[in-house]
């Protein structure tokens, strides 16, 4: 660890249509560390990446690459500087080679017909490639690797182009922890090498683990700049949050479910390829943890109760009576309701606005012909905008420009409005920060006091044992078993890791 | 991940055999594995009924009688390659024979001036078609189409009735013939095309601009994060595909030995054909000239089996297109899905 500042990043500020993203910042990244950029959503994260990155102009403060003032103008401009960034989505062509990937725009040429040298380019690729420690076939398409070595392939090819600084935005959020640990074995290869690496993650556990600084930033102000040995966990969330913050204890109270009737069985439910044949029962007012790894039937039990894949076994029965669906209409015309996985994908219409968001769904249920007034929904959706805090310039931002945990909200809102009696959140708080997870958390225990069924889907093991009335555990695509709420943290994980 | 951690990297992975076993054939492969095999088959089985078909002639015939479709088709491949298409192909050759058949017949001009002419032509058509769609986020679809009605209304202008060429240098380009022995010859356009498929393939897998068409196809957004040049492989492209369309246009005037602007109707959908069948997918990124080259010799063969059968009614070339359309769509359906859960 030395003390030599590769980039120097100071008094940034940024402002968008007057409202101030980033307000005098500072970030100083050293050679051969691994700093953390820490801050909750809307604090200024990606803003600052975009100024560092050339992206976008910084209004005010200046950039020192080596003590040189630097002023990036596009992505391929800072990358020619020395600072190359890896998305959290993987930018590669997944259908071109491992090789060619990391290579392409600078390949190898023959002397006399400046043709590609492809022996050449296939052994500088495996060299970049040894540098991290990764010896695979660069010959393949990158499709037919894991995310995760999709992933250190992008790392590859962002360092191979001499570069000294590396930004990572987000690069965990979706790799399972024996990938994690790779990414980081790369990382501190990297950091050996003398790399100035800047890491954003929302998992705190993370930065325990690899950073050795950490800044943090709150509502796009600095707030300082810590060894991570010195700043305990509690004092970096107490950091971001501007508050004192509890990690644990929701006030759950306990709720009588035991007696309540069921609202939901499902008996036998299963489908080839997807799940075996899985009882469930959810009841009024309970909060129904569904836990387990990625991978193991999760997302596909929630998409056989809300009908989006047809079950080829076994019967749900609402309020006693069989149903079958046919279609998610059947299942929302019953009164569930389904917040999916992919926000980007599935959930949210980036283009439209917040309110036409939030009354999709309601408006759906009603039909045509029962149109929603422009002053109704203006009504809606500015109740629950207000109700659930999400933070955007007015109801009539498109979602697409809110951030992470804020789109997640208005998907919330949507499903709310309709009032439903089951609603199904899979992976509500992925990819969002801890004091918006925390709001959606309390939300979510809200509205199931008022009566409405709750299935909670989630990976992380301390967010159920918090939440939840019930948590069954999946394991193989099949109900491995069932838990009462509050139980340890280390039985749930026994029951998914099948060591029980 | 609170547990410590391994400060060393781990060596090489022991997981990483296990993905070479599950792969020993590269996925990417299979549809033009596939083409292949379908061609084949349809030779023995072909062969097998029908007694003349296994001549080496009739073999050499499917490039002669489709030498015009394979050049537009290896510019179309990399049309689709990006993920694009392009609908004017077939107007273009058309437009081709009669510009070509009016300067030569009724102007003069010498024919070696008037085919690097028509190139060229057919170039600037094609990358003026490219800069709309570049440069003004067009869709290739729409711009294509109004580029295939241009053209061909253009041809009728200059000529609604069919011009004879009887210029003495066609003429002898016309009957000229490749003598490979044995009784068996090709004709100028079929060694054309072959060199065409050549230099298409050489292009796609020895060039900058041959990999940058497959990444824009791979995915467009990180191409130009990779920081391809996406504009002018876009827009070149399609000026491959106009000078590609040109010199068929140039190969069909030997063959037909006129200008027509009815000539050509309709292959820009048969060279779309050739190039699903020959397992490139639409969607981009992912294809082979030389699956082209089959896709092509499948839809030749079909013809001359039909020719050769001579009961059957020609449509039935429809028909038989039309189901390969329908099954290489669905392979291609599940190959995605394959390579999605797997990923």
């Amino acid at each position: 660890m030395s003390d030599t500042a590769i980039l120097q990043a100071s008094g940034i500020g940024k402002r968008y249509a007057g409202v101030a993203a980033l307000h005098d910042v500072q970030l100083t990244l050293r050679a051969g560390e691994v700093h953390a950029l820490m801050g909750q959503n809307g604090a200024g994260k990606s803003t600052l990446i975009k100024v560092l990155t050339g992206v976008v102009a910084p209004d005010d403060g200046t950039i020192a690459l080596v003590g040189e003032p630097i002023a990036p103008r596009s992505p391929a401009d800072a990358q020619r500087l020395g600072i190359s960034t890896v998305y959290q989505e993987v930018n590669l062509c997944p259908n071109l080679s491992v090789a060619e990937n990391i290579c392409a725009g600078r390949f190898a040429r023959r002397r006399w017909t400046r043709t590609i040298h492809w022996s050449r380019v296939h052994e500088e690729a495996a060299a970049i490639m040894r540098r991290l420690d990764l010896d695979i076939d660069v010959t393949r398409s990158l499709s037919s690797y894991p995310v995760a070595i999709q992933q250190m392939v992008a790392i590859a090819r962002a360092v191979s182009v001499s570069a000294r600084v590396l930004i990572l935005d987000e690069p965990t959020s979706s790799l399972d922890e024996d990938e994690v640990r790779q990414l980081f074995a790369v990382m501190r290869t990297l950091r050996e090498q003398g790399m100035a690496i800047l890491f954003v993650t929302h998992f705190l556990d993370q930065v325990y683990a690899i950073c050795d600084r950490i800044t943090v930033l709150r509502n796009g102000g600095f707030v300082g700049e810590y060894r991570t040995s010195e700043l305990p966990q509690a004092a970096l969330i107490s950091a971001m949050v501007g508050r004192e913050f509890a990690l644990t204890g929701t006030d759950r109270q306990a709720v009588p479910t035991g007696e309540a009737a069921p609202l939901l069985t499902a008996q036998g439910l299963g489908r080839r390829g997807g799940v075996w044949p899985t009882d469930l029962q959810i009841r009024r007012g309970e909060v129904l943890g569904l836990g387990g790894l990625l991978g193991s039937g999760r997302t596909e039990l929630a998409r056989l109760l809300f009908g989006l894949d047809p079950a080829d076994a076994g019967v749900i029965a609402i309020d006693g009576d069989e149903r079958r669906w046919r279609a998610p209409a059947e299942a929302i015309a019953h009164g569930i309701a389904l917040c999916p996985e992919e926000r980007k994908t599935e959930g949210i219409v980036a283009e439209l606005s917040v309110r036409e968001n939030i009354v999709l769904a309601l408006q759906a249920r009603l039909g045509l012909r029962r149109y929603l007034s422009r002053a109704q929904q203006n009504e809606i959706a500015q109740r629950f905008v207000e109700l659930l805090g999400i933070k955007t310039a007015s109801i009539e931002t498109p979602v697409g420009l809110l951030s992470g945990g804020n789109q997640q909200k208005v998907v919330l809102a949507r499903w709310l409005v309709t009032e439903p009696r089951l609603l199904m959140l899979d992976e509500p708080t992925r990819g969002i920060d801890i004091a918006a997870k925390q709001e959606i958390m309390s939300e979510i225990l809200k509205l199931a006091r008022q009566g409405m069924a709750v299935l909670f889907i989630s990976a992380e093991i301390d967010e159920l044992v918090r939440v939840c009335d019930r948590i069954a555990v999946m394991r193989e695509r099949r109900k491995a078993g069932e838990l009462v709420g509050g139980s340890s943290e280390h039985a749930v994980l026994d029951l998914i890791a099948g060591t029980a | 991940m609170s547990a410590p951690l391994p400060l060393t990297a781990p060596a090489p992975r022991p997981t990483m055999p296990r993905w070479r076993a599950l792969l020993l054939f590269d996925s990417k492969y299979t549809p033009l594995a596939i083409t292949i095999a379908l061609f084949v088959s349809m030779t023995v089985a072909g062969g097998i009924v029908y007694d003349g078909l296994l001549q080496p002639q009739i073999f050499l015939n499917l490039f002669v009688d489709n030498a015009f479709l394979l050049i537009v088709a290896v510019g179309m491949t990399f049309v689709i390659l990006t993920g694009g298409i392009d609908l004017s192909v077939g107007s273009v050759i058309a437009l081709t024979t009669v510009v070509s058949a009016v300067l030569v017949e009724h102007h003069g001009w010498n024919p070696w001036l008037v085919m690097p002419l028509m190139l060229l032509m057919g170039a600037a058509f094609g990358g003026a078609m490219g800069l709309l769609i570049q440069r003004f986020r067009l869709q290739p679809f729409v711009v294509t189409l109004g580029g295939m009605f241009l053209a061909r209304g253009i041809s009728f202008l200059i000529s609604v009735d069919s011009i004879s060429i009887t210029n003495p240098v066609y003429m002898s380009i016309a009957e000229a013939r490749l003598s490979l022995g044995g009784g068996c010859s090709l004709s100028v356009g079929a060694l054309l095309s072959i060199g065409v498929l050549l230099a298409g393939i050489w292009l796609a897998h020895a060039t900058a601009f041959g990999r940058s068409i497959y990444a824009l196809g791979g995915s467009e957004a990180s191409a130009r994060l990779m920081g391809l040049p996406v504009a002018a492989t876009q827009i070149g492209v399609y000026a491959l595909s106009g000078a590609c369309s040109a010199l068929a246009g140039i190969v069909y005037t030997f063959y037909m030995l006129s200008g027509y602007s009815l000539h050509a109707q309709g292959l820009e959908l048969d060279a779309i054909a050739a190039v699903v069948v020959g397992g490139t997918l639409l969607t981009g990124g992912s294809g082979y000239l030389v699956g082209t080259l089959f896709g092509v010799l499948i839809l030749g063969l079909i013809q001359t089996i039909i020719t050769i059968d001579g009961t059957l009614s020609s449509w039935w070339t429809k028909i038989v297109i039309g189901g390969l359309l329908f099954l290489f769509c669905l392979l291609q359906r599940l190959f995605a899905g394959l390579r999605r859960t797997r990923v």
